[in-house]
């Protein structure tokens, strides 16, 4: 199974270096990658109907726990075979609708890549791998959704569908770091038989938390359901592929697998039921104002998939098996209604659902391909939809919860979803040839057979359900860790409620479909709604928080250089204060104190002079020889504790800076002043606070019973051991010669960079 | 005297420093000698590497003077890896200078003080001694305030003005927290003060020496609220410098967190909590910086203040798991931060500018060189299985485990502004058609280069794409390295006993 993931990877590697071969005659080859791994999963159908799971894993990153393992059970299976299947028929329509398209080998680099990241993603046995796929995916169909890059709406609907589905991605992230931590492992099968720990563990809620979060914005639930109308913006096989039948699933898949793991009981059900619904109900709604083919699909899209998530919400085995066959309905008709769009989007220009009508005379097949997908659609018997139907309301009736509201919601979208499916797939092919469209030709059959093959499929399953029970929704209600009844399904179960539910469904389906055109007057009604709409909302929440993000930089980033040292000495004041005075003594004994003297007094007068004179003089000369103050008052103060080297060298880098100083300034223009009274009156008290935090602290320091083991050794060794008289030139020449070698290069640097200042003058960047 | 190997890079650098002020107008053989000694500072800094690996942390005594008398060089293990990777960033920043940093520049000692700062960078990561640690950042400072300031454009200076005034002061409160834990502790040798101060009986006057250390440390590592010296200055030197700076100059600052709070105040409850709120502000608003800026380079900086605050916060929850995302993400944050800034730099070739409005077209037109500055993009945003994405497992583990979820949605968020900024930015700047600008005639554009010349522009990006992407498919060695260097930070009596030889 890894090269079965792999080779869509390398192929879409092989693409970015041998893309050039496959723009033209040879892109439609590219179609037996896809076609070949859908024949490798049809062999294991034997095995896995008589119930095996296979597995196989390799080790990856045994640090991190995150190996390929892979596991092909009944869902992996069914899924495996979408993928693949879907992915063949989307590959070869490809050829034939993006023909000569200049960046063809792209198109199919990403779809490839696409399609063995999705392949990864279901057949993932370990939450880390599955996680990294997910993300592949997401990627990959950022790419597809901003193919046409030229346009901005492209890009736009690209990066909303990116940043969605980014949100989820690290939701799962998350969830799985979480549920690993919990059960000890991340392989998916080895947390089958932890459900309790996991249902009782302190973080179950959280891990719900964020596996719904990952599922709902992935599989286009509302609220995050926004994105998936505008990933319509791609051409339409990306449509079909990713952003109706295959990855749009993934949040469904999930949701699936995990249902043995997490399926705690009542919140489990409710929040799943409850937001299914509300998705399926909503969007189905939806339906009844779009007028663009794609706008409908992609509302009939979430709708169904709200409908998969309220069926794993009600989580009976009859509902985890209408989910399974509905996985399959939903994939083969909404295919196919996708691709014949596009067949008309390609021929007449136009997805205008008013502007077309009569197409059937010159697009003859793709009507009949409509005409089944619709019928598929609908639920009308004897298509596979029927069964699907059937297995909906047979197990919304049989919830022991509030069944008859379930069932009128799931009554309801059926009828939308009936009327939806004919106006896709009828409505454009009935009535009269508008003139502009009477020279129409049919399309090259790459792009018409693929839809007739899946809606001939939707009608062969739908005659015999049988093929169907034993591939798949069998093996997958075994894998569901409930109690399994042994079921059939059937096209036909005698009369019954439930048979009475379906003609209701279809009788309502027809009325809405002769009574309600679409119209533009109508999508612009809802248009008006669309200020509580939740994309709109989103927008409006990060236009603010566009402009809190730039009030909260700036209010940092001023570029005033004393505003950036002022909120740093602030910080340190708050920081020192904090800690200074949370067990505040001053209890210096002045006893241990030398006595001041006269001299020291005088000298620190000085220094305070001086200071002070620095910071109040408006003349920076005077400033700099008050500075010069300072440092002198400092060497005398070296000298008076017997410092005398020191003394020297605070002397004459004293001397030399004042120097220096003096002969700049000169240059410079009159002073100017830049602040005002409050600032200064800020920045005054700014300082005292620290140089009395400082005081403080140095005081308390002082308290401490000095460690001189050091000082000792220096004072002892440096003659026994270094030869040299003098401590302080031993120390600084040997004992920490590194220090000095160092600071001797500071200043070689120092040098450099002082004469580059000084001659490199660059005027303009034109040079470069 | 095999464990010598360890203070190699700093003497080849040193070597290469002296001898490139020797050939002082002679540029182009400057750039030939400045390339070889990067690459046997490479060779060196992987045989060092090596040895260590094998063979467990290595000391080698300045003057034969035993710790903790005299300063001691130590190459654990977390030393020599942070040597390695400033090696290859440093190789590769040194073949970009040579095409991308024009001659003006180059004939003022660009390539000496180049080494200088790897030096410094190098001393800094291998010096077992405290004082010595300021002394390194000193040499560190100078320099790249040189780096900055070579060139003396107005917008230069004023962003060298900005950068030297606050990390000097940084390095000010460095000193103070210096002389305060001597007072405390009478000792430099960092290994000896992770004995001593246990003895302090003043605990605030630790905790008060710890936190002068953070805001000393933090200022240089960028971290809330003390960035300001970042977005100031970064952008404005060429590309080349800003990349070295991204890649090395706040990860310094991080390291001597991680080495200060992990050898000598480890898991103090007021600091690690402290660190974590100012982690989780730190990509707060190192994340809604980057939203908002406009400019390529801008964006990149904001990140690495962001990104920095994934590193502080893993450094805060103080668990083995933790600091392993933490060594990791390290590991991954200084190749691709250099490697972003060499991108600017090669889209500044190509197009002349750096803004996001009036760049365009690079996908049409470069199409491979597009998808090459792909990955390093989206291994910044952690698109798995790419390099930024492993760490985040164990952040993430370690914040739950923690139960710091404040902290895991800090991560949450960061990752995800992350890739809606850099999405935008594909969007904006590889996607989008070229809008119509003026480009200056006088620039010598990309396409106009020698195919030497392009090579050389190209390889050092292409060259760290290709670290990135073993970091990433080969996490599996980047994690056990990272758990090693975690176990051996965590256990901090094993760096004492090396050092002190008990």
């Amino acid at each position: 199974m890894l090269g079965a993931v792999l080779l869509g990877f390398l192929f879409s590697l092989f693409l970015v270096f041998a893309g050039s071969y496959f723009r033209g005659k040879l892109a439609v080859l590219s179609s037996l990658i896809p076609l070949s791994l859908f024949v490798y999963f049809l062999t294991f159908i034997p095995e896995i109907s008589s119930g095996e799971v296979i597995y196989e894993s390799y080790e990856w990153i045994p640090s991190f726990g995150v190996n390929l393992s892979f596991t092909l059970d009944g869902l992996a299976l069914l899924f495996a075979l979408m993928i693949t299947g879907v992915g063949s028929l989307v590959f070869l329509y490809t050829s034939a609708y993006l023909k000569d398209h200049k960046y063809l080998d792209r198109f199919y680099g990403y779809l490839s890549l696409f399609m063995a990241a999705m392949l990864g993603l279901v057949l993932s046995d370990n939450l880390m791998s599955l996680f990294i796929f997910w993300e592949l995916t997401s990627i990959s169909s950022f790419y597809l959704i901003g193919f046409n890059n030229d346009k901005a709406d492209s890009r736009k609907s690209a990066l909303v569908a990116l940043g969605i589905t980014g949100i989820g991605g690290l939701l799962l992230l998350g969830g799985a770091v979480l549920l690993g931590d919990v059960v000890g492992t991340y392989r998916i099968s080895e947390m089958l038989s932890m459900r309790d720990a996991i249902t009782d563990s302190s973080n179950y809620l959280l891990i719900l938390l964020l596996i719904f979060g990952a599922a709902f914005t992935k599989s286009a639930q509302f609220p995050f359901h926004f994105w998936l109308p505008g990933a319509m913006k791609a051409p339409t096989p990306v449509s079909t592929y990713l952003h109706s039948a295959t990855m749009v699933k993934a949040g469904v898949y999930l949701l699936f697998r995990m249902t043995p793991v997490l399926n705690g009981g009542d919140i489990w059900h409710t929040v799943l039921i409850v937001v299914g619904a509300i998705t399926m109900i909503y969007s189905a709604v939806h339906i009844i104002f779009r007028t663009d083919l794609k706008g409908i699909l992609a509302y009939s899209t979430i709708s169904a998939l709200g409908i998969l998530v309220f069926l794993i919400g009600i989580g009976t085995q009859a509902a985890l098996i209408a989910a399974a066959v509905f996985i399959v309905v939903h994939a083969l008709y909404k295919a196919s209604l996708f691709l014949i769009t596009g067949i008309i989007d390609h021929e007449t220009g136009t997805r205008d659902v008013t502007q077309l009508a009569g197409l059937r005379k010159v697009l003859l097949p793709v009507a009949i391909a409509g005409f089944i997908a619709a019928l598929i659609s609908g639920g009308v018997p004897p298509t596979l939809g029927f069964v699907g139907k059937d297995l909906i309301y047979e197990s919304t009736l049989h919830f022991k919860n509030n069944a008859v509201l379930l069932t009128i919601i799931a009554i309801s979208t059926n009828v939308l979803l009936f009327y939806a499916g004919f106006v896709a797939g009828v409505k454009p092919f009935m009535g009269k040839l508008p003139k502009k469209f009477e020279k129409l030709h049919l399309p090259s059959p790459l792009m018409w057979v693929p839809p007739l093959i899946m809606t001939i499929a939707g009608l062969v399953f739908g005659l015999f359900p049988s093929l169907i029970e034993t591939t798949f929704a069998k093996p997958i209600a075994m894998t569901q860790a409930i109690a399994f009844e042994d079921f059939h399904l059937k096209l036909w179960h005698g009369f019954n409620t439930i048979l009475g539910l379906s003609a209701i469904t279809l009788v309502l389906g027809v009325v809405l479909y002769f009574t309600l055109k679409p119209s533009h007057a109508l999508e612009n009604k809802i248009a008006k709604l669309d200020f509580i709409a939740p994309e709109v909302l989103l927008l409006k929440l990060s236009e603010g928080f566009a402009v809190f993000s730039k009030y909260w930089t700036n209010f940092f980033q001023t570029g005033y250089l004393r505003h950036y040292i002022s909120i740093v000495v602030a910080f340190l004041i708050l920081l020192l204060g904090y800690l200074i005075f949370s067990d505040f003594s001053l209890e210096t004994d002045f006893s241990t104190l030398a006595d001041l003297t006269i001299y020291e007094i005088s000298i620190l007068l000085m220094l305070l002079m001086g200071v002070l004179y620095t910071v109040f003089t408006k003349s920076r000369l005077a400033a700099v020889a008050a500075l010069g103050v300072v440092g002198l008052s400092f060497s005398l103060l070296f000298l008076f504790y017997s410092a005398p080297d020191l003394a020297m060298t605070q002397f004459s880098v004293d001397t030399l800076t004042v120097i220096l100083f003096v002969l700049v300034l000169y240059k410079l223009p009159k002073y100017l002043n830049f602040s005002n009274k409050w600032l200064r009156m800020k920045h005054g008290v700014l300082s005292v606070s620290f140089g009395v935090l400082i005081t403080l602290l140095i005081l308390r320091v002082l308290k401490e019973p000095k460690n001189t083991e050091i000082s000792e050794f220096y004072a002892e060794n440096a003659y026994k051991l270094a030869h040299g008289k003098n401590v302080v030139n031993v120390i600084l020449v040997d004992f920490r010669g590194i220090d000095t070698m160092i600071e001797i290069s500071v200043l070689i640097v120092a040098a450099l960079g002082v004469f580059g200042l000084l001659k490199l003058r660059l005027k303009t960047r034109d040079k470069k | 005297m095999t464990n010598d190997i360890i203070i190699l890079p700093l003497v080849v650098h040193l070597f290469f420093s002296i001898l490139l002020m020797l050939f002082w107008n002679k540029v182009n053989f400057q750039k030939v000698v400045s390339m070889v000694g990067n690459a046997i500072a490479l060779c060196v800094a992987i045989w060092a590497f090596i040895h260590v690996y094998n063979n467990g942390t290595q000391i080698v005594e300045s003057g034969n003077w035993p710790a903790p008398f005299g300063i001691v060089f130590v190459g654990d293990m977390l030393a020599v890896t942070l040597v390695l990777l400033t090696a290859i960033a440093g190789f590769a920043v040194s073949v970009f200078s040579t095409i991308s940093v024009i001659k003006a520049r180059l004939r003022f000692g660009y390539f000496s003080v180049f080494h200088f700062l790897l030096l410094g960078l190098n001393g800094a990561f291998l010096t077992g001694d405290i004082f010595n640690l300021y002394v390194w950042f000193e040499i560190i400072i100078i320099s790249s305030f040189v780096l900055i300031s070579i060139g003396g454009e107005k917008n230069q200076l004023e962003g060298a003005v900005k950068y030297f005034a606050l990390n000097f002061f940084a390095s000010m409160i460095f000193l103070t927290a210096l002389g305060v834990l001597y007072g405390l502790v009478g000792t430099l040798n960092m290994a000896d003060i992770s004995l001593k101060i246990a003895e302090v009986k003043d605990t605030t006057l630790v905790e008060i020496s710890a936190v002068l250390f953070l805001v000393g440390f933090g200022i240089k590592s960028a971290i809330f609220p003390l960035y300001f010296w970042l977005p100031a200055s970064y952008h404005t030197p060429p590309s080349a410098v800003s990349a070295i700076f991204a890649g090395l100059l706040t990860k310094v600052g991080v390291y001597a967190l991680i080495r200060v709070f992990t050898l000598i105040y480890g898991g103090d409850s007021f600091l690690t909590t402290l660190l974590l709120f100012l982690a989780i502000m730190t990509i707060f608003s190192g994340g809604i910086g980057a939203i908002i800026q406009n400019n390529i380079k801008k964006v990149f900086m904001y990140f690495i203040i962001c990104h920095i605050g994934f590193m502080i916060g893993g450094l805060a929850l103080f668990t083995e798991v933790a600091m392993a995302g933490v060594i990791f993400y390290l590991i991954h944050d200084i190749i691709i931060k250099t490697n972003l800034f060499l991108i600017s730099g090669l889209i500044y070739r190509i197009k002349a500018t750096t803004n996001m409005k009036k760049l365009g077209g690079l996908y049409a037109h470069y199409p491979k060189l597009s998808l090459l500055i792909a990955i390093p993009l989206f291994s910044l945003v952690g698109i798995p299985p790419l390099s930024g994405y492993w760490p985040k497992i164990s952040l993430i583990l370690a914040s739950f485990n923690a139960q710091e979820y404040w902290f895991f949605g800090a991560l949450i968020f960061g990752s995800l502004i992350t890739l809606i900024v850099i999405a935008k930015l594909w969007s904006e700047v590889f996607w989008k058609d070229q809008p119509k600008i003026n480009f200056p005639k006088k620039f010598i554009y990309f396409d106009q280069l020698r195919l030497g010349q392009k090579f050389t522009f190209v390889f050092p990006v292409a060259f760290l794409t290709f670290v990135t992407l073993y970091i990433g498919f080969g996490a599996e060695h980047i994690q056990q390295l990272s758990q090693r260097i975690a176990m051996e930070l965590m256990n901090n009596e094993l760096y004492i006993n090396a050092v002190l030889k008990r």
